[in-house]
């Protein structure tokens, strides 16, 4: 039988034959939870009667969304995930050396080519940028990946995302996966996984391709898969925590469907509020004013989003109306954004910068919105009352769109500024 | 808080309907400013909040929700299921699932089910008999009657065990005698 990416990964993981419909148990190679989802797995995975994790060396907790701890009851839940995972031996970094937890762990060298990897987070699909069928699931279903080092699995069919063309200097991941939702809808790849591949990804660097992965879950999808190439390939050698096989798409596979994107013909774009799907040309969006800017996020809070930031801002002032807030989305980033210079122009242009974490993405804190506040962020949702009142508005787009809406104080096509 | 494992798979409910279209993603189920606890006691109040705010004082234990397509699309979170749990929904009925919400409902024990037809006839307030053994959504205010997709054997097993938890406790007792033998 031949597979595609997706279904070769999860073929490669399971002991019986993979066929799409079909529900298949395949072993993980890395299992991780947050300090908000940590908390109800712990629970579930004493009920289940577990002793210990099936491999201390392949399971995580990160605290990365309330911290540093926001308030009292967050405190609560970080120190319980913090005390499992020194009982348990778990991977576990403190705030201050860890990051996002989907920038931080394939930084680490933890997730590789060819990997399941499962969190409790719904943008696990991250990890898909390196080659790793990588995806979110709840509390309850990752303690029994912590207990058993394997889950279960309904096979999904593939859609095979092609991206072609070169993508213009204004263009990112960010604008082609916005392509993307704006072709298949919130739900368009409901149950479905994702293969990526095409010449524009050679154009655009590596974290162009962590951003595309990220949304892949806005879309619906189980899975984003980017087929392992070179640069692919010489990051995961570069920085692995253990050895690796990468996993191809047999030759012939067959595709539920193909949804081929130009690069070369994409422009700067911005999503509407409350849908990741609602899509149209940045420069339609001129007559929209911001309260805030945030540029951070596991969706765009590199050090590639942070350099192309920083190339608009250097020498010039946030606009008075506007309070920007940039969180760089690991140590490792904020380190060499700091070494590089991006750090100290995004001060002296005024701008709030914050030590790693989610922040104000989901509304957790740096930077939540009272109500009839608009902000433009990088991150990956725009739902309602996600950064903060209910009656707040998030717009989404990428760093450039970011970095030019932040001086102008309306929305603004990078071109422009 | 976990004292209520998966139903028995031959639940049976009335209740009043709460409908609320498609894409109800877990952000506006049970915003995050609230999952610095995971207790459906205390999630139970503000949830659907964002989306209506008089939901959680109106609702009635019993009472089903019903969504379009993808219902509890975005946020992984279990605290999305929890909360409608703690409010006192008896079903979430729905023309589609999102796919980590569908399995944590099955893992934290809140009925749902797959039923196009039943969710796009029914309108707010429309007494709703649900059986779960059945599969069938009745609409006792419009005289229909409609049934929902069949979870595929595996899960149907799995519902039937009890749930997750059950089900990875008896593994590891195997795995656990297993290796007492080798």
């Amino acid at each position: 039988m031949k597979h595609t990416l997706p279904s070769a990964i999860l073929a490669s993981r399971s002991q019986t034959p993979v066929r799409e419909g079909e529900i298949c148990a395949v072993r993980v190679d890395f299992a991780f939870a947050n300090d908000i989802t940590a908390p109800p797995a712990i629970r579930a995975f004493r009920e289940m009667g577990a002793q210990g994790v099936f491999d201390p060396g392949r399971c995580a907790i990160l605290p990365d969304h309330f911290t540093p701890n926001k308030d009292m009851a967050a405190a609560q839940q970080a120190k319980e995930a913090r005390d499992f995972a020194r009982e348990q031996g778990l991977r576990y970094w403190e705030v201050g050396r860890v990051g996002v937890e989907h920038a931080f762990l394939p930084e680490q060298g933890l997730i590789l080519p060819g990997d399941v990897v499962v969190g409790a987070d719904s943008h696990t699909c991250t990890g898909g940028a390196l080659g790793a069928f990588a995806t979110g699931l709840g509390s309850t279903d990752l303690a029994a990946a912590w207990a058993l080092g394997e889950t279960w699995f309904l096979v999904p069919p593939t859609l095979r995302v092609t991206v072609e063309g070169r993508p213009s200097p204004w263009v990112g991941g960010k604008d082609v996966v916005l392509a993307l939702l704006e072709r298949l809808g919130v739900q368009g790849a409901r149950y479905k996984a994702l293969e990526f591949s095409g010449e524009a990804f050679a154009h655009l660097t590596l974290d162009d391709r962590f951003t595309v992965a990220n949304m892949a879950v806005e879309c619906g999808a189980k899975a984003g898969v980017f087929v392992p190439d070179a640069p692919i390939l010489a990051y995961a050698e570069a920085r692995k925590a253990r050895p690796f096989h990468p996993i191809y798409p047999d030759e012939g596979a067959s595709y539920e469907a193909v949804v081929e994107i130009d690069a070369g013909s994409l422009e700067p774009l911005v999503a509407a509020p409350p849908s990741p799907a609602a899509v149209r040309p940045a420069k339609t969006f001129a007559d929209v004013t911001v309260d805030q800017v945030f540029i951070g996020s596991c969706t765009n809070g590199r050090l590639r989003d942070l350099e192309l930031a920083a190339g608009l801002l250097k020498g010039r002032r946030v606009a008075d109306s506007v309070r920007c807030v940039v969180i760089p989305a690991s140590y490792e980033v904020f380190k060499e954004a700091l070494r590089r210079g991006y750090i100290a122009t995004f001060v002296e242009a005024g701008a709030v910068v914050s030590t790693p974490s989610c922040g104000p993405c989901l509304g957790g804190h740096l930077g939540i919105l009272a109500a009839g506040e608009r902000c433009l962020a990088t991150s990956n949702r725009n739902f309602t009352g996600r950064m903060g009142h209910p009656e707040s508005e998030v717009y989404l787009a990428g760093p450039l769109v970011a970095a030019a809406t932040a001086l102008t104080g309306r929305i603004t096509d990078p071109r422009e500024v | 808080m976990r004292e209520e494992k998966t139903p028995a798979p031959g639940g049976r409910w009335d209740g009043s309907a709460w409908c609320y279209g498609d894409d109800v993603d877990t952000d506006v189920i049970i915003p995050a400013r609230y999952l610095v606890t995971s207790d459906p006691k205390l999630l139970g109040p503000h949830c659907l909040e964002d989306l209506d705010p008089h939901f959680a004082s109106r609702v009635t234990p019993g009472d089903v929700v019903v969504g379009g397509e993808n219902f509890g699309c975005g946020s992984s979170r279990e605290h999305a299921p929890l909360a409608l749990k703690g409010a006192g929904v008896s079903c979430v009925v729905a023309a589609s699932f999102a796919r980590i919400f569908f399995r944590n409902a099955l893992n934290v024990g809140l009925p749902i089910l797959i039923c196009p037809e039943g969710a796009r006839h029914t309108a707010p307030g429309d007494r709703l008999r649900i059986d779960l053994a059945q599969g069938t959504v009745e609409n006792l205010t419009r005289g229909a009657r409609y049934t929902g997709a069949p979870f595929p054997p595996f899960l149907q097993e799995l519902v039937a065990s009890g749930g997750i938890v059950p089900y990875i406790r008896r593994r590891l007792a195997q795995k656990k005698h297993q290796e007492a033998r080798s």
